[in-house]
C-alpha cells in the first residue's frame, strides 16, 4: 500500500525526481572519471569508460522510472505528453485526421440514437412489450378494414383468455377535429376519442386530475377531456385550477377532467406526424357500433402468454364471434407486438442505415490508417533512434497506438457535439412522418456507443500502422537515414489494400443509395392520378348550426345553400381555377363501404368494397382527377333527384369486367335506391404512393350527408399564403367564428408522405457523398505518396528520355487499376447485398444495370481525378532537382 | 572476458545493495556499484545505471533512505543507507540465499555424479 502511495505520487512528482535523478547520474560519471584520472587514465577516454560502465543513461532512466512509478500509469502519462507534442507539430494532420474521424463517428452516433429510439428502446408505456397491436387486416388495406366493430371488440374483449385487457381509440379521428373557443381566439385542435381504459391499459397517468369516468364513456354523457399537456402550457398557461372547470369546445362547455404528462406523445408512436392536443371518451355503446368498423385496438397480454398463442386463440374467437347471428362486420384479428406496429415497417431502411454507417466508419478507418502509415514511414528515423535510446519495440507499439486512440477520443469529443447537434435536428423534424422521431436524443447508450466506437476505431486504425514500427534493427534503419523514408514494398501493397478497400465499401454503398435515389424518383414520378402542382387545401367545417343528427329537408336545403355560397365566393376570387369540397384529402384518413353492381349477388366474402370520396361539384377538377366518360357532379344533384355516383377506372372494371359502365346502377351508400354511375375517373393513390391505387367512389355532399371534415380544394394561379388570407376574408361573413387555418399545398402532402423515404435517401446520399470523398481522398495520399517516394526513379527515367506523357499516364494507369480492383470487389459486394434492401426498392430492380453503371463511372472518374494530381506534379518534376534532391 | 562475466539473477541486486550498506554504511549509487563489482572480483556483468532503478525500489518499500550530502572529492551526492525495516529484510533474504545456494549445490552435485556413473 505504502509503495503503491509512494509510486502514485511518484507519477506527479515527475519532474523534479527526474532532475535528481539526472543529478545523480551526473555525479556518478563524473566520479568515475575522477577515478580513473587519479588512475592515470587520459581524461577524454576516462569519460568513454565511464559512460560505457554505466550503461545505457536512457535505459537507466527509463527503468528508473519503471521501478519509480506504477508503470502503466507513468508510461501513459508520457506516451500521451508524446503524443500531443507529436499532434502539436503537425496540427494540419491533426485536425485533418480528428475531423474525418469526428465525422465518422458523429454519423454513427446519430444513426444508432435513431436505431436506439425506434428499434431499441422500448415504448415508453409500462411493460410494453406486453402491449399488442390487434388490427382486424393487414395495413395495406385501408383503415375500414383494418378497424374493428364496437360490439365485436367487446364481444372479443369479454370472451378471450389471452388479454389481461384491451382498450381502443377512435381510428377516424382527423387533425383538426375540435374547435377551442379559448380568450377569444378559436384554434382548431386535435383530438382523440379513446375507450374509457385506453390510457390505464398505456400505464399512463394523468399528471393532475383524473381519467374519465363511467358517465362520461355513455352515450350523450357529460362531456370531459383530458389535456395533452404540450396544450395546458400553450393555451391554458399551465393552470392548475383548469382541471374541474369546463372549457368552451366544438360549441359547448366540456369539464377538463385531467392533464397528461409531457411524456405521453400519442402521436410520436400511433400516428408520427400528427400532434394530438386533447382526448375525449369514446363510449362503446349501441350508436358507436353503428358507425361500422372505427375502433384501433391495443391489448395488453396475460403474464406468460405469447403474442402467438394469443393469436392462434385470436383466429379461433374470431370465426366465433362472426358466425354469431348478431348483425356486424366480420372480426378477424391480426396480432402484432406493439412496438413491431410502431418501427417494424421502418426496420428494413434503418438496418440499411446501420449498414451504410458501419461501411463509411470501415472508410474512415481505412483512411486515417493510411495516413497514420504515410506518416510512420516518414517517422521511420524518429522510431530508430528512441529504440537505440533504449526504447523497446513494444514501447514504440505502445506510443504509435495512444497516439491513433487520443486522435480517436478527440474524434469522439467533437464527434458527440456533431451527434447532439445532429440528434437534435432530427428530433425537430416534424415534416417526416416517421414513429418516435421526436423523442430522438443523445442518451447513455449513445454516448457508450460512442465511446466504446472510438476506442475500437483507435485501435482499427492504429494498429497497421503500430506493426509498421522497426523490429529493433536500429542499424538499419539509420543507415537508410540517407534516403528520406525507408519504405518496403509490403508496405505499399498493404496502403494500396486499405485504398482498395475504401474505393469498394464506397462503392457499395453507392450503389445501395443510388438504387434508393432512383426509386425515390420513380416513386415522385408515380402517376399519383391527381395533379398536386397549384392545389391546396384548406379545413373548413361547417358553423354549428348544420351539425344535426337527423337532416330535415329544410336543413338539408340550408346545408345547400351554405355549400352552394362558400363555392360560389372563393370560385369568384381571382386566380381561382376551380374549386371544390371534399370529406378527406388523399393520402389521409381513408374509409370504405360496399358497393355491388345492381342485382348481382356476391358471396359473403367477396362483396366489393370501395374507398368513400364525399364531394361537391368542382372537387375533382380542382384536384386535377382526369375525368374519362361522363360528367362531374352538379349543383342539380340533390335529395330530389336519382343518387348518382362516379366511380373510378378499377372499380368500372372490377364490376363489369369491361363492358360500358357509364348509366350502369350500383347498389351502394346510404341509399333506398340504386345509384346511377355518371362518371367514371382515373385512379387516385390514395393510401400511399407506392401502392396501386384499389377501389374508389365519389358521391356528392347534397345526397350523402355524412361528412366527418369538411376541406376546401383550390386549383389556383395564388400561392398558399395569399390564398389563406384572401379566402379567410371571404368565407369570414358565412362564419364569423372560423378559425384561423392554413392552406396546405397538396404538395407539401405528397410531401409528407414520402418522407420516410427522403430521410432514408438524404442520409444515405449525406453518407455515399462522404464515402467517395474519404475514397478519393485516400486515392489521392497514396498516389502522391508513391509519387513522392519515386522522386528519384522519375527523375532517371526522365533524363533517360520519358516524356512527362507517358509518365503521367503510367501514374494515372496506377491510379485506375487500383479503383478498378476496388470496383470490381465492390460490385460483386454489392449484386450480392443489394438483394437485402429489396423492400425498399420501388420500379428499380437490384441489379439495376443504370445505378451500377452510374457508379463505375463515377468512381472511376473520381479515381483519376485523385490521381491526376499527383500525376501532373511528378511529369512537371525537374529531373536535375529531381536526381539532386537527397 | 564480458561473455563469462555472470548475468544477475531477477532480486539479486537488491539484496547485494542491502548487504553493501549495512556492511559500509552510508554510500552513494557510484560508491556502491564499485563496491559490489570490488567485493565480486568483477565477476559481475553489472550495468552500474541500474543500480539506481534497484535503488528506488527499495527506498520505495522503506528498506534503505536517502539524503544528499557532498562526497569526497566534494560532489554533491545522493547518500543511501539501511533502515531497521531493510535489515529485517536483508536478515530474511540472506537466510534465502544461503539455503537456495545450499539447495542448488546438492542438486548439482547430484547430477554430477550420475552423469558419472552412467
Amino acid at each position: 500500500m505504502r509503495e503503491f502511495l509512494a509510486r502514485l505520487l511518484a507519477a506527479f512528482h515527475r519532474s523534479r525526481r527526474e532532475q535528481d535523478l539526472d543529478t545523480e547520474i551526473a555525479a556518478h560519471v563524473q566520479m568515475a572519471i575522477d577515478d580513473l584520472v587519479s588512475r592515470g587514465v587520459d581524461p577524454r577516454e576516462a569519460r568513454r569508460l565511464a559512460l560505457a560502465k554505466f550503461g545505457g543513461v536512457e535505459a537507466a532512466r527509463e527503468q528508473h522510472r519503471e521501478a519509480r512509478g506504477i508503470p502503466w500509469a507513468d508510461r501513459l502519462a508520457q506516451d500521451l505528453r508524446y503524443a500531443l507534442r507529436t499532434m502539436r507539430r503537425e496540427p494540419a494532420f491533426t485536425v485533418f485526421a480528428v475531423a474525418i474521424a469526428a465525422l465518422g463517428i458523429a454519423a454513427a452516433t446519430t444513426v444508432f440514437s435513431v436505431l436506439s429510439t425506434l428499434l431499441l428502446r422500448p415504448l415508453p408505456f409500462s411493460q410494453p412489450d406486453r402491449l399488442v397491436w390487434v388490427a382486424n387486416a393487414p395495413p395495406e388495406d385501408g383503415l375500414s378494414a383494418q378497424t374493428l366493430q364496437v360490439f365485436r371488440f367487446l364481444s372479443f374483449r369479454n370472451r378471450n383468455h389471452s388479454f389481461a385487457d384491451m382498450a381502443a381509440y377512435f381510428a377516424f379521428y382527423e387533425a383538426g377535429d375540435s374547435t377551442l373557443n379559448w380568450n377569444g381566439r378559436m384554434e382548431r385542435l386535435n383530438a382523440l376519442p379513446v375507450s374509457q381504459n385506453f390510457f390505464p391499459l398505456l400505464g399512463v397517468k394523468p399528471e393532475i386530475g383524473r381519467g374519465f369516468n363511467n358517465q362520461e364513456c355513455q352515450w350523450n354523457g357529460p362531456k370531459a377531456a383530458l389535456l395533452s399537456h404540450g396544450l395546458w402550457v400553450r393555451r391554458f398557461a399551465s393552470d392548475p385550477h383548469l382541471v374541474g372547470r369546463t372549457i368552451p369546445l366544438d360549441n359547448s362547455p366540456v369539464t377538463v377532467v385531467g392533464v397528461l404528462p409531457a411524456s405521453f406523445d400519442f402521436g410520436a408512436v400511433f400516428a408520427p406526424g400528427i400532434q394530438m392536443d386533447l382526448y375525449v371518451p369514446f363510449p362503446l355503446t349501441g350508436e358507436t357500433d353503428h358507425w361500422g368498423n372505427t375502433l384501433a385496438v391495443v391489448g395488453r397480454l396475460k403474464p406468460g402468454i405469447t403474442s402467438q398463442s394469443a393469436q392462434a386463440e385470436a383466429a379461433v374467437l374470431g370465426q366465433l364471434i362472426t358466425r354469431e347471428p348478431h348483425r356486424g362486420n366480420d372480426i378477424t384479428p391480426q396480432l402484432t407486438p406493439l412496438k413491431q406496429h410502431v418501427s417494424g415497417r421502418l426496420r428494413p431502411a434503418l438496418l440499411t442505415l446501420a449498414f451504410a454507417v458501419v461501411a463509411v466508419m470501415l472508410i474512415v478507418c481505412a483512411n486515417l490508417s493510411n495516413l497514420l502509415l504515410v506518416r510512420g514511414a516518414a517517422r521511420q528515423k524518429e522510431f530508430a533512434i528512441r529504440s537505440a535510446l533504449g526504447a523497446g519495440r513494444a514501447r514504440l507499439v505502445r506510443q504509435v497506438l495512444t497516439e491513433s486512440l487520443l486522435l480517436a477520443l478527440f474524434a469522439a469529443a467533437v464527434g458527440t457535439c456533431l451527434a447532439w447537434l445532429g440528434t437534435r435536428a432530427l428530433a425537430g423534424l416534424t415534416a417526416f412522418n416517421i414513429p418516435l422521431l421526436t423523442s430522438v436524443r443523445l442518451d447513455g447508450t449513445a454516448l457508450a456507443f460512442t465511446i466504446a466506437l472510438a476506442v475500437f476505431s483507435g485501435v482499427v486504425f492504429g494498429l497497421a500502422p503500430a506493426l509498421h514500427v522497426p523490429r529493433g534493427d536500429v542499424g538499419e534503419a539509420l543507415k537508410e537515414q540517407g534516403r528520406a523514408a525507408t519504405d518496403s514494398p509490403h508496405h505499399g501493397l498493404l496502403r494500396s489494400v486499405l485504398v482498395v478497400a475504401e474505393i469498394a465499401f464506397a462503392s457499395v454503398l453507392l450503389v445501395g443509395t443510388g438504387l434508393l435515389i432512383r426509386s425515390f424518383l420513380r416513386v415522385l414520378d408515380v402517376n399519383l392520378g391527381f395533379q398536386p402542382a397549384r392545389a391546396a387545401a384548406m379545413r373548413i367545417d361547417m358553423p354549428s348550426q348544420f351539425l344535426r343528427e337527423n337532416m330535415t329537408k329544410t336543413a338539408v336545403a340550408r346545408r345547400d345553400a351554405y355549400f352552394n355560397d362558400v363555392l360560389g365566393r372563393v370560385r369568384s376570387l381571382p386566380g381561382t381555377e376551380a374549386a371544390g369540397i371534399i370529406d378527406s384529402l388523399p393520402l389521409g384518413r381513408n374509409r370504405t363501404w360496399g358497393i355491388a353492381a345492381h342485382g348481382m349477388t356476391y358471396k359473403p366474402n367477396e362483396y366489393p368494397e370501395a374507398f368513400v370520396h364525399v364531394v361537391s361539384d368542382g372537387y375533382i377538377p380542382a384536384a386535377g382527377i382526369r375525368i374519362i366518360e361522363g360528367r362531374d357532379f352538379t349543383e342539380r344533384d340533390t335529395t330530389e333527384t336519382e343518387p348518382a355516383i362516379v366511380i373510378n377506372e378499377t372499380v368500372a372494371r372490377h364490376l363489369w369486367h369491361g363492358e360500358e359502365a357509364l348509366g350502369r346502377q350500383v347498389d351502394a351508400g346510404p341509399f333506398k335506391t340504386p345509384c346511377r354511375v355518371v362518371g367514371i375517373v382515373s385512379d387516385v393513390r390514395h393510401l400511399a404512393l407506392e401502392q396501386g391505387s384499389g377501389s374508389e367512389m365519389y358521391f356528392t355532399l347534397r345526397q350523402v350527408h355524412d361528412l366527418p371534415s369538411i376541406y376546401l380544394v383550390l386549383r389556383s394561379r395564388l400561392d398558399t399564403a395569399a390564398l389563406t388570407s384572401s379566402v379567410r376574408h371571404t368565407l369570414l361573413p358565412l362564419d364569423p367564428e372560423m378559425p384561423r387555418e392554413q392552406f396546405e399545398s397538396l404538395e407539401q402532402l405528397v410531401d409528407r408522405s414520402v418522407s420516410p423515404r427522403r430521410f432514408i435517401v438524404y442520409l444515405l446520399a449525406g453518407f455515399a457523398a462522404f464515402a467517395l470523398i474519404l475514397a478519393s481522398l485516400g486515392i489521392y495520399a497514396v498516389i502522391s505518396y508513391s509519387v513522392g517516394q519515386r522522386k528519384q526513379e522519375i527523375g532517371i527515367r526522365m533524363a533517360l528520355g520519358a516524356s512527362p506523357g507517358a509518365l503521367q499516364n503510367g501514374i494515372l494507369g496506377e491510379t485506375l487499376r487500383l479503383a478498378a480492383i476496388g470496383l470490381a470487389v465492390g460490385a460483386f459486394v454489392s449484386a450480392a447485398s443489394t438483394q437485402l434492401i429489396q423492400g425498399l426498392l420501388y420500379g428499380v430492380r437490384p441489379e439495376d444495370p443504370v445505378t451500377f453503371l452510374g457508379v463505375v463511372a463515377l468512381m472511376l472518374a473520381v479515381a483519376a481525378l485523385a490521381g491526376y494530381l499527383p500525376a501532373r506534379r511528378a511529369s512537371l518534376t525537374d529531373p536535375m532537382i529531381a536526381l539532386r534532391a537527397e | 572476458m564480458p561473455e563469462s562475466k555472470l548475468g544477475l539473477l531477477q532480486g539479486t541486486l537488491d539484496v547485494m545493495v542491502l548487504q553493501t550498506l549495512a556492511a559500509m554504511g552510508p554510500q552513494h549509487g557510484y560508491g556502491i556499484a564499485r563496491r559490489i563489482e570490488q567485493v565480486s572480483g568483477d565477476e559481475i556483468l553489472l550495468n552500474q545505471g541500474t543500480i539506481y532503478a534497484s535503488l528506488v525500489r527499495l527506498q520505495q518499500r522503506g528498506w534503505i533512505r536517502a539524503k544528499w550530502g557532498a562526497s569526497e572529492n566534494k560532489r554533491k551526492a545522493r547518500f543511501y543507507s539501511i533502515t531497521p525495516k531493510g535489515r529485517v529484510r536483508l536478515g530474511q533474504d540472506v537466510a534465502y540465499w544461503r539455503r537456495l545456494a545450499g539447495v542448488m549445490g546438492r542438486v548439482l552435485a547430484s547430477r554430477v555424479q550420475e552423469n558419472g556413473n552412467a
